[in-house]
């Protein structure tokens, strides 16, 4: 008989609490103090908040002052915006929370800025600034959806420039939606062939055992429209009475190497 | 040597061979398989594998051509996303007849461990496939036989200047 040893466990605790793991949050210190205390000046006036985490600096700036506090900073010394990407929260606040990592090589130091994007306004693009943010632009656009102003070339970089929707929000499905279902059979041969072509197959366990073209079994192999034989046999690499010209081969005269020459 | 000095019954018989013109292009056109170098994700590293020296797929007489128009063979060696698949179809379009295709991996024939938005669940709902060659990723010496069970395929296929469609796609 199995032991219960759960149960009394499960008695003794709360029994509503988070059902999945909500990881502690970590320790964030004031700026002022700490070694980002003039840098967190430079950007006079322009912080709505800030906070010290992992030893660097965040600072929270309006979503129209972020091209002033960039320019700032990098007047101080952050040369170089190594990533620029956005969270969604859409459902807690509607919006997406967009950040700017700073490296500064002269301070040896690491610093953010976050502004929050409504849904539906306009993000000034920092591309004037650093250009690596021409390409992480395009990339929030095209994953988030986010708008950039003054954008040189702002398109789609990772998904094709006609694909509906933008995948890395979370209301996106995972496996996509009904027109990135069908979007290589319209794209190559149109939407008539749908029924010809099929669904895409997303159960990922389904094993149809019959069906000798999509799923073969081992020493069981057909060819397309063949019929599954009913005795398992050994592909060979040549066809009985061999091939003119090349050596014989069969499979009892195969030599197996015991170690590499 | 002169003629009449040559033993026949010791040397194979007599040097005559006789087959079938069918037979002899279909020969002809198993033993050199120029495949498109068409590595998409890691199955392509295996393929470089079993170009090299010890695999050597030029034994085969498989030699990789970057253009199309060259190939017969397209190895489709890894992942193929649905921006990709519109290139695939035209690459496979471009090459001429007769022509075969070896999907390589668990991603280029079911899409593998991809099962997202942006991943084609198969090559076969774009491009007719020959030979389905499983494994994540599979070995050089796995993408060899596969290619040895090609070769067997076309011997047996009858030569004519059309080839029977493979899937009406």
């Amino acid at each position: 008989m199995r032991r219960d040893r759960f149960k009394k466990d499960t008695t003794a605790k709360n029994y509503y609490e988070d059902r999945f793991y909500v990881a502690p949050q970590s320790p964030k210190f004031d700026v002022l103090g700490s070694k980002f205390e003039d840098d967190l000046k430079a950007l006079d006036g322009l912080v709505l908040n800030s906070y010290v985490e992992f030893d660097q600096m965040v600072v929270f700036v309006d979503k129209n002052d972020n091209l002033k506090a960039l320019e700032k900073l990098k007047e101080f010394g952050y040369e170089i915006l190594s990533e620029l990407s956005g969270v969604d929260f859409i459902h807690q606040r509607g919006g997406i929370e967009v950040f700017y990592q700073l490296l500064s090589i002269k301070h040896k130091r690491r610093a953010r800025v976050k502004c929050f994007v409504k849904n539906g306004e306009f993000l000034q693009s920092a591309t004037s600034l650093y250009k690596s943010a021409n390409w992480a632009e395009r990339e929030l656009y095209d994953m988030m959806g986010v708008w950039i102003e003054n954008h040189p070339n702002l398109k789609r970089i990772l998904m094709p420039d006609d694909w509906y929707g933008h995948p890395l929000l979370k209301s996106y499905p995972l496996h996509g939606d009904e027109a990135a279902k069908w979007y290589e059979v319209d794209k190559i041969f149109g939407r008539e062939y749908r029924d010809i072509v099929g669904e895409e197959n997303r159960d990922s366990a389904f094993i149809d055992s019959k069906d000798t073209f999509n799923f073969s079994r081992i020493y069981h192999e057909t060819e397309y429209g063949g019929v599954e034989p009913s005795e398992a046999y050994l592909q060979e690499y040549q066809e009985k009475g061999g091939v003119p010209f090349i050596k014989h081969a069969t499979r009892d005269k195969f030599k197996i190497l015991k170690k590499r020459r | 040597m002169a003629f009449h000095k040559v033993d026949y019954t010791k040397e194979n018989g007599l040097p005559v061979v006789l087959t079938t013109v069918d037979k002899l292009v279909q020969w002809g056109r198993s033993n050199s398989l120029w495949a498109m170098s068409y590595g998409l994700a890691c199955c392509a590293m295996e393929m470089m594998a079993a170009g090299g020296g010890r695999f050597d797929f030029d034994r085969f007489g498989t030699i990789f051509r970057a253009s199309p128009k060259h190939s017969e063979v397209m190895i489709i060696a890894g992942t193929l996303t649905k921006k990709h698949a519109e290139f695939t179809r035209r690459l496979y379009d471009a090459m001429p007849e007769p022509k075969w295709v070896i999907s390589m991996g668990s991603c280029a024939n079911t899409g593998g461990m991809f099962n997202t938005y942006a991943t084609v669940q198969g090559v076969d709902r774009v491009i007719p496939v020959d030979i389905y060659l499983p494994g994540c990723a599979p070995r050089p010496e796995t993408l060899q036989y596969a290619l040895m069970i090609l070769q067997k395929k076309i011997r047996k296929e009858t030569p004519r200047r059309k080839q029977k469609v493979k899937r009406v796609v």
